[in-house]
């Protein structure tokens, strides 16, 4: 079956949450492709930029929203998003709810400005 | 003079600054942030200095983006991202006018302001970049113009940066990235480049 053409990013300082965060998303969006990135290089606790940089390419989307944890991981996905041809949109969102609303958005075929909008309400960073 | 080799032996010495503060910076990093700030800088420079002694770099320009590249691979926290900026801006205007310290220190300076959104006064490295770029542009950098620039952070509450999701709490400790950066321009400066 073929993909949405917009897909989702996670990037967590936590392997296991980004893995996590994407694993609950599937679950109301199985037609969107949801990559993700956790922890350092080596499996540690922070943001990589290679880790990034490979999620990104792998989303079957051009059109991406990426939702983050926290500040050094936002970096790290500017930094891979200006080396990036993609569309990516960088949400300063709670994660695991906004995340999770727009997975079953984009899954339902809703509007972009009407998933921009929800998403709007869950700004916190 | 800033040359391929005083930039690289800058780097260097800075490299050897933060492996031997490496547990002084983890431990300042315990009090208001995450505690890895040693570690990931120290991890961040073994990887440029591997990529700066293969060799090879015949300008400025080339010292200073290996070395970004290597920290933004290898580093993991926000100081990756933030030196990483930094020294791909200082190798770009290195590319304009290698010999202009001064001006390569502050398109560092607004890397880091491009990425991070920090100004001066939110107890980040800013504090340390826009005095030491001040200095620099009148040639008046020293030791102490550095150190007040660090010990100025000690005071200030947090408003960027993980240090500030403790908001007064973070009043009465150094800001870890404010000292690594004081190692970089003490580092600048006993390398001799602004000599003459």
């Amino acid at each position: 079956m073929s993909k949405k053409a917009v897909g989702i990013l996670i990037v967590s300082h936590i392997p296991e949450i980004a893995e996590g965060v994407a694993e609950l998303l599937k679950e109301a969006a199985k037609d969107v492709s949801i990559t993700y990135a956790g922890g350092t290089d080596d499996g540690g606790v922070g943001t990589s930029f290679e880790k990034i940089n490979t999620a990104i390419a792998k989303n079957e989307a051009d059109d991406v929203f990426a939702f983050y944890d926290l500040g050094s991981a936002k970096m790290n996905l500017e930094m891979a998003m200006e080396m990036s041809d993609k569309y990516i949109r960088l949400m300063d969102t709670a994660l695991v709810e906004s995340a999770y609303t727009a997975a079953a958005l984009i899954q339902a075929d809703a509007e972009l400005d009407n998933i921009l909008k929800q998403l709007e309400q869950l700004k916190v960073k | 003079m800033l040359t391929a080799e005083t930039a690289a032996a800058w780097l260097h010495a800075f490299a050897e600054k933060i492996n031997e503060n490496k547990a002084y910076l983890s431990e300042l990093d315990s009090a208001i942030g995450d505690g890895d700030h040693g570690s990931n800088l120290a991890r961040g420079v073994q990887a440029m200095e591997e990529k700066l002694q293969a060799g090879g770099l015949e300008t400025v320009q080339d010292v200073l983006k290996t070395a970004a590249m290597a920290l933004i691979g290898k580093v993991g926290g926000a100081s990756g991202p933030l030196y990483g900026s930094a020294l791909i801006a200082m190798a770009k205007q290195a590319g304009e006018d290698e010999k202009d310290v001064a001006s390569i220190v502050k398109a560092g300076l607004d890397g880091i302001q491009k990425r991070g959104k920090a100004e001066k006064g939110e107890k980040t490295m800013v504090d340390v970049w826009v005095p030491v770029c001040e200095a620099l542009k009148s040639g008046a950098l020293t030791k102490e113009v550095i150190q007040n620039a660090v010990d100025g952070t000690k005071e200030m509450k947090a408003t960027k940066g993980r240090a500030s999701y403790l908001g007064e709490r973070s009043v009465g400790h150094l800001d870890p990235g404010a000292v690594s950066s004081g190692y970089l321009f003490e580092a600048l400066l006993e390398g001799g480049i602004l000599d003459e």
